[in-house]
């Protein structure tokens, strides 16, 4: 007798999933991060992305210099009044959808340069998605960053379908625990 | 290093009273206040009289005294290199006429000193090419470092009023080859390590004229230091060459103890020897590695950062940060060495010599690199001590000059070790010469080491500068007492004044400090090395294509918060 499963019409090599599920898990897989590196921080960047910490196992390592091509604004050291002009622009060319770590104490806050020159806080001029402390942070700590990132990018596109008024994705996710409905909505696609 | 004697040019030529040698010779160098009317004059005496002879200008910087008549004070450092001597000359102004002759025509260094001292503190230098602010942005008001500018007042920068370049060009002539453009590099941009603009008047490929800004990381690091104790001030330093952040901790508590006199244990001493040399050769690596990156061989990059890495292993055991240690401080170190120390130590010393070994193996030979490398942006001995230079990249240039040989501190006299020098002056032997020094300097901790770790304490035993043990804290009322003095008081260092340096990882780093007799420094300058270097950079670039101007760039391991604090 002929066995008509999915799974036996279109082979293993098939999954099924939703359209917005695969994009998340794209987008969540592979940040393209472009490094405005500054200052001391810029350095502990350079070596989690050097063989020792291999940041490319959280799928973050294409770095790029072109803000075009970027969607991750890696804001790493001190920014001062002057970098602002520069920083503002340089986030104005990146193409939406795009998010900002701010990496280090004096990124998230100025840090101890409580002075005549410097910016007390990216978020000044920026909206930032996740602050990484530290002066400067490890690398473990800007990966953890990065990792709280991937969480956030998958919430917040959650967030943006169910205002969007997409009746079905928000009548699944509503009265629900959020790990349950992340779970099952990329349980087809998220590898282990 | 007190010079006890003066050097004497011909003094008798100036008018009674415009040269005064300042008595009791109590200071640390002799030093001379001089009236602006004959500076110019008596500069150009100084680096040409065959008896002083200062063709290095270490060091310009203000100093504003608000009680004073005359309220500001240009502080020059002069050095001689052939002689070994220094000279400290202060030329006193007035708030209302806050002008001085510019000695650009003497020493070229003195041109973004005299820019920054301008920016800082509103001296104006009569005759200098470009009288423009250098670290502070275009719409800034004010001069920060008065001591009237409140330390926390911002000023907001916007688009119109950016930098405006000037280039030194020479006419459009015929012989120009093709129409020429202008390119801008920077101050985001990949080959750029940091935070500088380069902008550049191409003929084709061919560079006609350059110019750069800089300021994008100006983070007032000297205007905190006067508003934190001496202390506190040691964070700060870690920040100014953060890729060897350990020396400049070593840098600026030599200069405090020395006002305090006071002198680290042996212990201490023995360490900060051995943490600086590994520190020059973390910084040797990233120099290295990113000049090779910017030509294109990124494998060396790997190379070099495990090294880095493994050293950073080293510093977290002892204080428990990677990168920023601020593990010294006034009078000893912040904790005692990890007990595993001497195994450490030992097992660097066998990963680091096949890592470098690999990269000369790879690259030394290699065509490409050569001829990115070799004769690009030359420069003559004599040249780069008239712009300032110290460090690997003046001993690339044929002068031996090196504080830990000249001016021996710490342990550096009891070791055997080799200044190396070469002769090209270009990007090849400034790549070279890093990695001579990376040997030298595991040839200086493996001395070091076989001598042993002395035993005793690693701070001084001093209630008014070292914080008391724990234990005695508990235990005993006077402890607890100098405890507390120190934690809300802080060290209080007597009046007076010190410069003091040791080699940085990039040349002379000196810390020139003014005390009042209070908890904070009064004034304290850093002279950073790469800041006269970096201004000789238009010049090195002049003539060459756009991708010698990125190999220069790399291999003059101009580090931001070194250079603009």
């Amino acid at each position: 007798m002929k066995d008509t499963t999915t799974e036996t019409m279109t082979g293993e090599s098939w999954i099924t999933t939703r359209l917005d599920a695969l994009e998340d898990w794209a987008q969540r897989h592979s940040f393209w991060p472009f490094p405005f590196g500054t200052a001391c921080c810029a350095i502990e960047f350079m070596s989690s992305v050097s063989a020792h910490y291999d940041m490319s196992r959280f799928g973050s390592e294409v770095v790029r210099f072109s803000p075009r091509q970027s969607d991750l604004l890696i804001v790493a050291g001190t920014i001062n009044d002057k970098m602002a002009v520069p920083l503002k622009k340089i986030y104005d060319q990146m193409a939406d959808p795009k998010w900002v770590v701010s990496m280090g104490a004096c990124a998230c806050s100025g840090g101890f340069y409580r002075a005549y020159h410097v910016m007390q806080g990216i978020d000044e001029i920026i909206p930032v998605d996740v602050y990484v402390p530290g002066c400067p942070p490890s690398p473990e700590g800007l990966m953890y960053g990065i990792l709280q990132l991937k969480e956030k990018v998958t919430r917040d596109r959650k967030r943006l379908r169910a205002r969007a008024g997409e009746a079905a994705t928000a009548a699944a996710a509503a009265g629900e625990p959020e790990e349950e409905a992340s779970g099952r909505s990329h349980g087809a696609v998220a590898p282990a | 290093m007190a010079v006890a004697t003066a050097p004497s040019p011909p003094l008798e030529k100036y008018p009674a009273g415009s040269v005064e040698p300042v008595e009791p010779a109590g200071l640390d160098q002799p030093t001379w206040v001089v009236r602006r009317e004959v500076l110019a004059e008596l500069a150009r005496d100084l680096r040409d009289h065959p008896e002083t002879r200062f063709d290095l200008l270490l060091d310009l910087c203000g100093v504003d005294y608000p009680d004073r008549e005359e309220r500001f004070e240009a502080v020059y450092h002069l050095y001689s290199i052939p002689r070994g001597e220094r000279l400290r000359l202060k030329v006193p102004v007035a708030e209302a006429d806050p002008v001085l002759p510019s000695l650009v025509p003497v020493w070229k260094a003195a041109n973004w000193f005299e820019r920054e001292a301008f920016d800082l503190f509103g001296l104006r230098f009569d005759g200098h090419p470009n009288l423009s602010r250098i670290l502070c942005h275009e719409g800034f008001q004010g001069h920060p470092l008065r001591k009237d500018y409140d330390p926390a007042r911002r000023w907001i920068l916007t688009e119109d009023k950016v930098y405006q370049p000037k280039f030194d060009l020479p006419p459009a002539g015929e012989d120009d080859m093709f129409e020429r453009m202008v390119i801008n590099l920077g101050p985001s941009h990949p080959a750029t390590h940091g935070t500088f603009r380069v902008m550049a008047v191409l003929d084709g490929e061919v560079i006609l004229a350059s110019d750069v800004e800089i300021g994008y990381l100006h983070r007032c690091m000297e205007k905190m230091s006067e508003t934190h104790t001496w202390q506190q001030v040691i964070p700060y330093t870690d920040r100014l060459n953060y890729c060897s952040s350990f020396i400049n901790n070593v840098a600026y508590c030599r200069t405090v103890e020395k006002l305090l006199g006071v002198e680290a244990p042996p212990r201490a001493v023995w360490a900060r020897t051995i943490l600086s040399e590994f520190s020059r050769v973390m910084d040797h690596c990233v120099c290295n590695g990113a000049t090779l990156v910017d030509v294109g061989a990124l494998t060396n990059f790997w190379y070099y950062f495990q090294p880095r890495e493994e050293i950073y292993g080293l510093l977290e055991a002892c204080s428990g940060a990677r990168l920023t240690v601020s593990y010294g401080r006034i009078g000893g170190l912040a904790q005692d060495l990890p007990p595993d120390f001497m195994e450490r130590a030992w097992r660097l010393l066998e990963i680091i010599p096949p890592f470098v070994a690999d990269v000369e193996k790879l690259v030394d030979k290699n065509r490409i690199f050569l001829d990115r490398a070799v004769g690009i942006s030359a420069i003559s001995g004599e040249e780069a001590v008239n712009w300032g230079w110290t460090g690997p990249c003046l001993r690339a240039s044929g002068v031996g000059y090196d504080v830990r040989r000249a001016h021996p501190y710490d342990l550096y006299d009891t070791v055997d070790w080799e200044v190396p020098v070469l002769y090209g002056g270009d990007v090849y032997d400034r790549y070279r010469v890093r990695n001579a020094e990376i040997r030298q300097s595991l040839k200086i901790i493996r001395q070091l080491l076989e001598r042993g770790m002395p035993e005793g304490p690693y701070i001084v035993d001093d209630p008014h500068v070292a914080l008391p043990p724990k234990e005695a804290c508990y235990n005993q009322m006077e402890a607890l007492i100098y405890h507390f003095k120190l934690i809300m008081d802080g060290i209080q260092v007597p009046a007076g004044e010190r410069y003091d340096m040791v080699e940085g990882a990039n040349g002379e780093l000196g810390f020139y400090i003014v005390s009042d007799g209070s908890s904070k420094p009064y004034r304290l300058k850093v002279r950073p090395p790469c800041f006269p270097i970096f201004s000789t950079f238009p010049t090195l670039i002049k003539g060459g294509t756009v991708s010698d101007m990125v190999a220069t760039l790399g291999g003059l391991n101009v580090i931001a918060g070194e250079l603009e604090r």
